[in-house]
């Protein structure tokens, strides 16, 4: 019983469980997109006095950050109690990493402690590998109006054809970090 | 009411996305190498329900809780934006091997690296709002 509990979910069903999280937010008459609560956020913090990108009622927008929430306490939920959190990816691409890059984690964890380790984080690289992902993530994200859940599952549900050229731009900046600049920087 | 409705499908949303490793820095990177199906699996088959879904509401003209609007507004159709945008948010998302909603996920987890992470994002979402003027859209 433990062992059904702890194992991974398939996407077929991990893929309809995330339809249903659109449909439940769109009958709640919100929408589905969770990079803005980035903006939110930013909003609150008084980000307002720098951009009127950030002069908006938000606490109109208090539901996301509730969401927010729990998704961090889903988070924690599923990795204390639903999770042996390891990660068994494609052989091939986990001998990959650790001969390129010498990531040899694959399999045994759920992030790569060479990068997310705390006692790692005394290498500046990784300070910048972290910091820099995230910026680029935050400024892409409201720079297309909307991240993987706002196009990607949001946007393409409903056909929007703009969404289609974020996705498109998504997997080209991903591709091309993975092909090009991972060589350089691990 | 609606306080916990939104908390109990932001635990729910977390709960699939921890459980279906779509927040695993290793899936991302195995997504982006080709190297499985399981992210294409669960992007694509939350997609064509998702559009089965959101025809339905529409076609049977279904109104939110409440009675207000569906929020299906179209997007600006400038493409600029979207693609320039769509490429930055691509780079940070292999770069991190996270996105938005995964890094909340992971920090319930218990991984606190990331917090830097989302940081970095907040960061970013404000030098977009100062740039915006700037920008190409």
């Amino acid at each position: 019983m433990e062992y059904l509990l702890k194992e991974p979910w398939p996407w077929y069903a991990a893929g309809p469980l995330i339809a249903l999280t659109l449909m439940i937010l769109l009958l709640l008459g919100k929408t589905f997109g969770m990079s803005s609560n980035l903006r939110t956020a930013c909003a609150a913090m008084g980000a307002g006095k720098a951009s009127d990108f950030f002069k908006f009622d938000w606490k109109s927008q208090r539901w996301n950050l509730l969401v927010v929430l729990g998704a961090i306490i889903g988070g924690w939920i599923a990795a204390t109690y639903m999770s042996t959190s390891t990660v068994a990816i494609n052989p091939q691409t986990a001998a990959q990493l650790a001969t390129d890059y010498g990531i040899t984690s694959a399999g045994t964890a759920y992030l790569p402690p060479e990068i997310f380790a705390s006692v790692n984080l005394t290498s500046l690289e990784n300070w910048l590998i972290l910091i820099g992902g995230g910026f680029l993530v935050g400024f892409g994200a409201r720079y297309a109006g909307g991240c993987t859940s706002g196009h990607a599952i949001t946007g393409l549900s409903n056909l929007q054809l703009p969404s289609l050229v974020a996705v498109i731009g998504f997997f080209i900046g991903g591709l091309v970090m993975i092909n090009w600049i991972y060589p350089l920087i691990f | 009411m609606k306080t916990l409705s939104y908390l109990i499908t932001g635990i729910f949303f977390g709960i699939v996305m921890f459980k279906s490793e779509a927040a695993s820095w290793f899936r991302i990177y195995e997504m982006f190498t080709f190297g499985s199906f399981h992210m294409y699996g669960i992007i694509g088959s939350a997609l064509i329900l998702g559009i089965i879904g959101i025809q339905i509401l529409k076609k049977t003209n279904s109104k939110a809780l409440g009675g207000q609007e569906l929020q299906l507004a179209a997007k600006d159709r400038s493409y600029p934006r979207y693609l320039l945008g769509g490429v930055i948010f691509g780079l940070g998302w292999a770069l991190a091997g996270a996105c938005p909603g995964p890094m909340y996920v992971l920090l319930g987890a218990g991984y606190g690296s990331i917090a830097l992470v989302i940081i970095g994002a907040l960061i970013g979402t404000f030098t977009y709002g100062v740039l915006r003027n700037k920008l190409p859209h």
